[in-house]
């Protein structure tokens, strides 16, 4: 189980619920992902009345947890609003906090980030910060009250995969009890896996399965690459070797001369 | 027979359309003064079933495709069959390729084809995919001939009345009112657009822009005009066109062709796209109350399918002689 900020999951799957052709086809992801936990970005005029209300509807009636985001957000304050919105249209101190600082690579502002992330823990939110793979960042946003790390693996939406193994490999070793959720970069199930393997607790998906030819089958596919990677990291696996190994005892083997 | 329709968008129009030429007596009841207001008011136009298929499900294709036919026999002279440019700035070709695999009845074009299909983008794209059997037509122009062409027909408007105004003796009540009709399941995605005028750039057909971010389409026009559309936003909002949408849209059209710098702004609207949680129309009925619906960004492409089937279903449900066919 992962327990993230006292809310027990089994689910190492985390999705998104944006860009798919549908929302039938979003919640047959969601179902088939085995997903306990969906992102949702609020937009600031979808925020009041009955706006957005059935998408919204649509998604709690997914019987999964909703965790809000502060998507498209470019600066300390505008994230801060959204969070405080997020919380009274959801219900819920859970907030994946996300400070844009490049228009064009949607890297996060991460001095942003560390702002806003202790204004948001003062004030009581459970914050999932989006953040980069830099380590001393990923210390100052347990400085400021975060109890888990989203860093990125490659640019949202890029699909490229881990780009850098020693960085994630270093968190990784840095946080050993801290839920590390790689947000942001995955590509295909094998990247899911690759990452799951490096001992990080759970992906973070919505472009890779949203934009797939058929959302629902590949949110099952990842499924299953994220549970392959998870049990190989608990399994433990073999460091490579500079030589080659036979696989076959070569001792009481007949010899024939 | 006698069919009270109500909402005068591109579903209610079509259907007058398709029961009055069944010889069915129709009035059709608006809450608005006149035509404009309507999320078919701010829709771009399109007969792109190919293009469509790219995010939308088989059957969007396949009723699809007989929509540009349905449109030319009820007004002739209105479809422009030029097919569809479908383009990529350098850096996201990717996203050609992908557009390309998930879509049919397209050919790669490179510059040199470019250039003789839409002269005026000559030297800015090296690639594209023309989807020749597409077709697109001014949905205002459409909705006020159609509507001309029914008061020819005998068909009755009543403009600026509500859900509770309705000859008392119709047999059939068919409602066309979209996001207003607030159906079981049926939400509102909010769409922005804007149109332009640009004397300095003609095309001859729809082009659309793919970005990974930011897809959108410039829909030329008479008079120089041109519709640049739209976002796709989760929301029943009906307040004004925000600045970033704006922003983006414009980035776009500049994209195409920097002339759209110079472009004035002639217009920014706001529609709301009616849509079932599987973004594919339906027709439904519970007794002689009968509804068209959920036509999402298809209103235009996807209206003829669905009034032929609604207009099936009213006769078959109310079966009356046709004694004041056309009264």
């Amino acid at each position: 189980m992962l327990t993230l900020y006292g809310t027990e999951v089994s689910s190492r799957l985390l999705l998104g619920t944006a860009l798919y052709p549908s929302p039938a086809v979003m919640a047959e992801a969601v179902r088939r992902s085995g997903t306990e936990i969906v992102t949702v970005s609020l937009r600031r005029e979808t925020a009041g009345g009955r706006s957005g209300g059935e998408f919204w509807s649509l998604i709690r009636s997914l019987g999964v947890r909703v965790l809000p985001n502060t998507a498209g957000c470019h600066s300390v304050k505008e994230a801060v609003t959204t969070a405080r919105m997020a919380r009274e249209v959801f219900a819920t101190d859970w907030i994946k906090l996300e400070v844009i600082g490049n228009h064009d690579t949607l890297q996060p502002d991460v001095f942003g980030l560390v702002e806003a992330a202790r204004i948001l823990a003062a004030e009581g939110f459970q914050v999932f910060p989006y953040t980069t793979d830099d380590l001393v960042v990923a210390e100052r946003l347990v400085d400021a009250g975060c109890r888990l790390l989203m860093p990125w693996c490659a640019p949202i939406g890029s699909a490229r995969g881990p780009q850098n193994i020693d960085a994630l490999r270093s968190l990784r070793a840095h946080f050993p009890d801290l839920p590390l959720i790689v947000d942001a970069g995955i590509g295909r199930p094998s990247h899911a896996a690759a990452v799951m393997e490096l001992g990080y607790d759970a992906v973070l998906l919505n472009t890779a399965v949203a934009k797939a030819g058929d959302p629902a089958a590949m949110a099952a596919a990842f499924a299953g690459a994220i549970d392959a990677g998870r049990a190989a990291w608990l399994a433990g696996m073999l460091e490579p070797r500079d030589m080659a190994v036979p696989s076959t005892p070569v001792i009481g083997q007949a010899v024939f001369s | 027979m006698k069919v009270l329709i109500r909402g005068a968008g591109v579903a209610g129009l079509t259907l007058a359309h398709e029961l009055a030429a069944r010889g069915a007596g129709v009035t059709v009841v608006e809450r608005r003064q006149g035509l404009a207001g309507s999320a078919s008011w701010a829709a771009g136009g399109m007969l792109a079933p190919w293009c469509e298929r790219e995010s939308a499900e088989e059957a969007v294709l396949t009723m699809g495709r007989t929509a540009a036919g349905w449109w030319d026999a009820a007004l002739p002279g209105h479809v422009i069959r030029n097919g569809t440019l479908v383009l990529a700035p350098p850096r996201d070709r990717g996203e050609l390729d992908r557009f390309a695999r998930r879509t049919g009845g397209h050919r790669i074009v490179d510059a040199a084809a470019i250039e003789a299909l839409e002269p005026d983008l000559a030297g800015r794209f090296g690639r594209a995919l023309f989807f020749a059997g597409e077709a697109h037509l001014d949905p205002r122009l459409a909705l006020r001939a159609l509507q001309a062409k029914l008061a020819v027909l005998g068909v009755r408007f009543a403009f600026g009345y509500g859900a509770v105004y309705g000859p008392q003796d119709a047999d059939a009540e068919a409602d066309c009112t979209g996001t207003a009709a607030r159906r079981p399941g049926l939400r509102a995605v909010r769409g922005e657009m804007l149109l332009l005028r640009c004397r300095d750039v003609s095309l001859a057909r729809p082009v659309r822009l793919l970005h990974p971010r930011f897809p959108v389409y410039v829909v030329p026009r008479a008079d120089n005009l041109f519709m640049v559309g739209a976002t796709m936003v989760e929301s029943a909002a009906t307040g004004p066109v925000t600045a970033r949408s704006v922003m983006e849209l414009l980035n776009a059209a500049y994209a195409l062709h920097p002339a759209f710098g110079e472009a004035e702004i002639v217009e920014a609207g706001v529609g709301l796209r009616p849509a079932y949680p599987d973004n594919l129309p339906r027709v439904e009925h519970e007794g002689r109350r009968f509804s068209v619906n959920g036509l999402y960004r298809h209103g235009f492409l996807l209206a003829p399918a669905m009034v032929r089937q609604a207009a099936d279903l009213i006769f078959a449900h109310c079966p009356k002689p046709v004694e004041g066919a056309l009264s």
